[in-house]
């Protein structure tokens, strides 16, 4: 973290980075407004993570940093996508086998939760 | 500090999952509450705290060209932003407690719930709303108390063109606190269906 010969990222970068991500929230607010089905959460998303790899690669200077540094950032991201991808691929596959099971609630009798 | 950050992805993670999770179950309630927040609240907020990330990478860079000044400049105009943010965040909390939209508190909307709606899901929503948009202020606050700090160390002249590994690490803090909100704004705000139906 200290070490001091580094990269100085130029004052133009910095404003171009600045505008583009007004430009983005701007797009991503618009977008809200228009009918795009499923596709509204994706797009939402999608501006949000383009957003945030600006915000990293270049305010964060991570563009510039040293591989240690990436591989710590890209090791807590596959953290994180492990538990939402996990979590997801439990949470939406429940109750789709039309077997019914002693378990839990069948689907002839749907949880409460799944209204 | 990065690892510091890898914890707080985490912490912050598991709040989203918890979200997605509960939105996924109840997903009508949930865009119901989520309309009923103001648009033009959370976008004027992200515009702030993306101009305090400007601010503050310029700080960063005042630092390492050794400019005190402009350092201090920054570092200060970035605070007077944070705290902006905070004003506009807590005007949007007292329209919540005037429009009876605080979950335990004072919870009994009447406008914008369609019939039929399961208003328990609606509070659970706002129960989201409010703990991740007051975890992500108390990190605000958190980041304006480091700034200060930078800010009189500064003043102290303690900074030079080799030492400046405390404004670079503020600075780390402070854009990922603006990345949380940058995934705040559109899934509380935006995801719920705000164009015409029908």
């Amino acid at each position: 973290m200290a070490e001091h010969a580094e990269h100085i990222v130029p004052v133009k970068t910095y404003v171009i980075i600045f505008l583009s991500l007004l430009f983005l929230t701007g797009l991503t607010t618009g977008v809200a407004y228009i009918d795009l089905g499923p596709f509204n959460t994706v797009a939402a998303l999608a501006i949000a993570v383009i957003k945030m790899l600006l915000v990293i690669l270049f305010f964060m200077h991570v563009k510039y940093s040293p591989k240690l540094t990436k591989l710590v950032i890209v090791a807590a991201f596959f953290w994180l996508a492990l538990l939402l991808t996990f979590t997801m691929a439990d949470e939406f596959t429940r109750n789709w086998s039309p077997i019914p099971n002693n378990w839990g609630p069948s689907i002839s009798a749907p949880a409460p939760r799944m209204q | 500090m990065w690892v510091f950050l890898v914890t707080e992805i985490m912490f912050f993670g598991g709040l989203f999952c918890g979200y997605a999770i509960y939105r996924g179950m109840y997903l009508p309630a949930f865009e119901v509450g989520s309309r009923i927040l103001e648009v033009k609240f959370g976008a004027t907020n992200t515009a702030v705290l993306i101009g305090s990330s400007l601010t503050m990478a310029l700080a960063v860079h005042a630092a390492q060209t050794g400019k005190r000044k402009a350092l201090m400049i920054f570092l200060v105009v970035t605070m007077v932003l944070g705290m902006v943010f905070l004003g506009i965040k807590f005007t949007e909390y007292v329209h919540k407690w005037n429009e009876f939209l605080v979950p335990g508190l004072r919870f009994a909307p009447t406008e914008g719930i369609p019939a039929g709606t399961s208003l328990p899901h609606v509070e659970l929503f706002f129960c989201f709303y409010f703990f991740m948009t007051l975890v992500h202020a108390l990190h605000m606050v958190i980041g304006l108390g480091i700034l200060t700090t930078l800010l009189i160390l500064a003043y102290k002249n303690r900074f030079s063109k080799t030492y400046f590994a405390p404004v670079e690490v503020a600075g780390l803090y402070w854009h990922f606190v603006d990345i949380v909100w940058i995934f705040l704004f559109p899934l509380l705000y935006l995801i719920g269906g705000r164009y015409p139906h029908g």
